[in-house]
């Protein structure tokens, strides 16, 4: 299915997390964080969460800065 | 020699020196700095994941047995700003943020409306908020009114390397906060860091004064003793400045060195002179 993320239209898996950070070649998923339409997406409730078609999504981390 | 430590929302830093990340050409010049800064907080960003840049500036960080300080660089609106806090809060396990909220884009300076706004929600939802502000001691009031855990006054423009260029609205802010004063920006080298010190300031943040010097390591360890050297000052109990000398060394026992020719033990000159010597106070 096709999602905007990080600003890119790019095809995930499925509507999982898991596969929001496979398309990031994220390993694990410390330090991170993740907004879906202007949402922030708390932690908790990652492993429940189904992430729909079209849906704005930003991963961020910790850089240099400040 | 202990001159106590900085007290930020229940927390004890013994370093008064606050670390910015921003603007280091690499990671390990960067560890270098943090080393030899002895800073116990360092700033970070949030940015978007990008694999192709992986590499752990949290990783250094702690390695430097420092806690992570995430902000809010380069937001503009209050709503950015909030929603940067709440990502920085999931992913660094923190509910402290520095928050920049951005007016200008010359001058870096802050939009004091967006700012206020953003600061008063995120206390409300628990964060513990340190904002970037201006040298308007009226926004610094109503940021500490709001709830605001420290507030941090620019010196001058973030990266403009210019030194304190109100000092004045600074000694306001100063006197009227009772929250910890930490300048933030704009310091361009040691004597400037010393000189916000010996103002009263709690602490200093400092980014690039250090990441862009030409020996960033050597500059960190300067202001890390640029800044205590400000702190022991502040203390010390400065002597006042005066239009006048005030003479070091006291009058009394002066020797005299005029000549006695004739040996009579008395100046030369005529008698009345010799009858009503000048005293030794109006040497």
């Amino acid at each position: 299915m096709k999602v905007l993320l990080n600003g890119e239209t790019v095809e995930i898996a499925d509507g999982t997390v898991v596969a929001v950070l496979n398309a990031l070649d994220l390993v694990k998923a410390d330090g991170i964080a993740l907004a879906i339409d202007g949402e922030v997406v708390p932690r908790s409730t990652w492993t429940d969460l189904k992430i729909a078609p079209g849906q704005r999504i930003e991963v961020v981390r910790a850089v240099q800065g400040g | 020699m202990s001159t106590g430590s900085l007290q930020i929302a229940g927390k004890s830093l013994r370093s008064r020196l606050i670390f910015g990340t921003g603007g280091f050409m690499s990671l390990s010049i960067m560890e270098a700095a943090l080393e030899a800064s002895g800073a116990e907080l360092a700033t970070v960003a949030m940015r978007r994941v990008d694999p192709k840049s992986p590499g752990s500036v949290l990783d250094l960080i702690s390695k430097a047995g420092c806690e992570v300080l995430p902000n809010t660089a380069g937001c503009y609106t209050a709503r950015d700003a909030v929603l940067t806090a709440k990502l920085a809060r999931e992913a660094l396990q923190t509910n402290w943020i520095k928050l920049e909220v951005i007016g200008d884009d010359r001058t870096l300076f802050p939009d004091g409306t967006e700012l206020l706004r953003a600061a008063a929600e995120l206390v409300d939802e628990g964060f513990v908020v340190l904002p970037y502000t201006s040298d308007d001691p009226v926004l610094a009031r109503r940021l500490e009114e709001t709830g605001c855990s420290a507030i941090m006054p620019l010196g001058s423009p973030i990266g403009s390397g210019s030194g304190i260029r109100n000092p004045y609205n600074l000694a306001i802010i100063l006197e009227q906060t009772s929250v910890p004063v930490i300048l933030d920006a704009g310091i361009g080298t040691a004597s400037d860091a010393t000189v916000a010190m010996e103002m009263g300031c709690d602490g200093i943040l400092l980014a690039s004064s250090i990441s862009r010097a030409k020996d960033p390591e050597q500059m960190a360890r300067a202001m890390r003793l640029a800044v205590e050297a400000g702190r022991l000052a502040n203390l010390s109990g400065r002597i006042p400045r005066r239009l006048y000398a005030e003479a070091s060394t006291p009058a009394e026992g002066l020797p005299d060195f005029e000549m006695d020719g004739d040996g009579d033990g008395r100046r030369a000159g005529t008698q009345e002179e010799n009858d009503s010597p000048p005293t030794r106070s109006q040497r």
